[in-house]
């Protein structure tokens, strides 16, 4: 495979496209909100369990590509223990590097999530890899109706 | 990968006497590279390239002839007027239309469609009416009806299809009534492929007085299209499926209907007397054109049948018939890919989906080899479900396609397989 498609499809991306962590359905979650891509027709359900300000348990269901599936996977795994607000820094830091062109990323911000950067030389597949994060911010507002990536 | 030898004799049964040398001669863009690789361009179903005629037809009519139309008494209104409306006459050849008059130039199908929802269907539907489509039309197709729908309190009625993605005509029967107000149909599916027996349809439609739209998006680059043999009510197309320029679009109507149709957007042109108290408005087509047209575009769409005219509705149509054929027979042999949309009555598309592997992935492994497919729901959400896929990969054919074309796809998705195996 060729250098730029490698760096979209890492090693990572592949490992959690075939073997999504948590991938289940939450008996007592407390938070559960529907994620949907309009542009693919994607949808995943991202179910939480928030206590005191603090994400307990994090898990989902649903069917997307090798992106999405490996970000909502690996986002799952990074959110649990983390608190509400740490969970959405985290998004805004991956959020900036995916959509930026600037080349001096800091990659080591994002820890374990700079398997996601990649994603930054498609701008078809951004939405793919931010799904599963709009509906973690949806989930943490509490909002039960289904999210965009629109 | 399947290898030379056992492609050969697959391919020694076509006949490839068709010029698609020259036709691709005439397509600057099919030169490009992208990512390194000469470009394979099978995204026709969501958009044609052009070729030089119509490239050339929009420089020149800028250079040389262009006015607005219809209202100067100057050289260049009177060139452009003539160039307007001379396309006019082309399409009306084109697909053999009883009068220019039944020509109206839109932007696109959607447009098309909408005009009919918002002028004949607001002026006839009543509560309780039906309108019936059918399960595998595009999202142009189903929206605006139930908009109309929503307001009028009539009910959008959708026949079924099989898991070839055919229509089920008998049910389809069954959905015809007295309360039928209009049959929408696509001639050809987006996603699927599928020629829907539009004949068949159309007689019973007509058996019952219900006058019938074609939504004719995909069918009209693939086939000849002869409105008055169908008898079709509306039949509505783009010009940029066609290989001409994008924002530019017919609707065929009988006269019949256009002249009872109130119009559809107020302004200029659609006139012929205008007070503060009233409005005279102009005689068809004009009445559905307000405002200055797409001018070039329109021009541009003239020059565009002219260029079909030259190589054949017909000889198009057997070449991609032949590409298709031999797609079909090539991605039957690759273990894990299912083709969604086996009709057997079918255009140049082939949709399909990967054990494993998303088709956005597929799109995104072909673009690395510079083949250019369609991946999603192909504004067909409804199709979708019913297959039970989210999305499907879609490789579409055109005139300028060619079995070398088809296997590099073929070793594209080979590749996929293997990256995500």
């Amino acid at each position: 495979m060729m250098g730029e498609l490698r760096e979209l499809y890492q090693e990572v991306i592949f490992d959690h496209n075939r073997n999504p962590r948590n991938f289940r359905v939450m008996a007592d979650a407390n938070r559960r909100v529907e994620g949907f891509n309009p542009l693919c027709g994607d949808r995943l359900t991202l179910y939480l369990k928030v206590e005191d300000g603090t994400i307990k348990d994090a898990s989902f269901q649903g069917q997307g590509c090798a992106i999405s599936t490996a970000s909502v996977s690996l986002m799952t795994e990074l959110i649990k223990g983390q608190t509400e607000q740490e969970a959405e820094e985290l998004f805004e830091v991956l959020h900036k590097i995916i959509t930026s062109q600037d080349e001096a990323v800091n990659l080591e911000e994002l820890g374990k999530l700079a398997v996601l950067a990649g994603v930054r030389e498609y701008p078809a597949r951004v939405k793919c890899a931010t799904l599963a994060w709009h509906t973690l911010v949806a989930a943490l507002k509490n909002d039960r109706d289904t999210v965009t990536t629109e | 990968m399947t290898s030379a030898t056992q492609q050969a004799p697959m391919l020694s049964m076509y006949d490839t006497s068709y010029d698609v040398k020259r036709i691709r001669a005439d397509f600057p863009i099919l030169q490009e590279t992208v990512r390194g690789k000469p470009l394979v361009y099978l995204d026709n179903a969501a958009t044609a390239q052009k070729p030089n005629a119509v490239i050339d037809c929009i420089s020149h009519f800028y250079r040389h002839d262009y006015a607005n139309v219809h209202r100067g008494i100057h050289t260049l209104s009177e060139r452009a007027t003539a160039a307007y409306e001379g396309a006019r006459a082309k399409v009306q050849r084109f697909i053999n239309a009883a009068s220019e008059k039944e020509i109206v130039f839109v932007r696109g199908t959607t447009e098309a469609i909408n005009l009919v929802v918002r002028t004949y269907g607001q002026a006839v539907l009543k509560a309780g009416d039906e309108i019936l489509i059918t399960a595998m039309e595009h999202h142009s197709n189903i929206v605006p009806w139930q908009m109309l729908c929503r307001e009028t309190g009539a009910v959008l009625k959708v026949a079924p299809i099989n898991r070839k993605g055919e229509l089920l005509l008998g049910d389809f029967e069954k959905l015809l009534s007295n309360r039928t107000a209009l049959v929408a149909v696509a001639h050809m599916s987006n996603a699927l492929g599928t020629i829907n027996p539009v004949d068949e349809i159309i007689h019973l439609a007509h058996a019952r007085a219900i006058p019938i739209l074609l939504d004719g998006a995909q069918a009209i680059p693939h086939m000849p299209v002869d409105v008055q043999a169908l008898d079709c009510d509306f039949y509505a197309f783009s010009g940029h499926k066609l290989y001409g320029p994008s924002g530019i679009g017919v609707l065929y109507a009988k006269s019949e209907h256009l002249e009872a149709m109130p119009p559809y957007q107020g302004g200029g042109d659609m006139i012929r007397r205008v007070t503060f108290e009233e409005t005279e408005y102009n005689t068809v087509p004009f009445k559905f054109e307000a405002g200055t047209p797409n001018i070039a575009d329109a021009v541009a769409l003239g020059a565009t049948v002219d260029y079909l005219n030259e190589i054949g509705m017909k000889a198009i149509a057997a070449h991609e018939h032949q590409l298709l054929q031999y797609a079909t027979e090539r991605a039957h042999e690759i273990a894990g890919l299912t083709l969604i949309g086996t009709a057997e009555h079918k255009g140049a598309i082939l949709s399909f989906v990967l054990d494993r592997v998303h088709p956005h992935d597929i799109g995104t492994v072909l673009d690395h080899f510079g083949i250019a497919i369609r991946a999603g729901h192909h504004c067909a959400m409804p199709v979708m479900d019913f297959f039970g896929v989210p999305a499907t990969a879609r490789a579409s054919f055109a005139m300028y396609n060619t079995f070398e074309e088809i296997d590099r796809l073929m070793e594209g998705i080979e590749q996929v397989i293997e990256v995500f195996g």
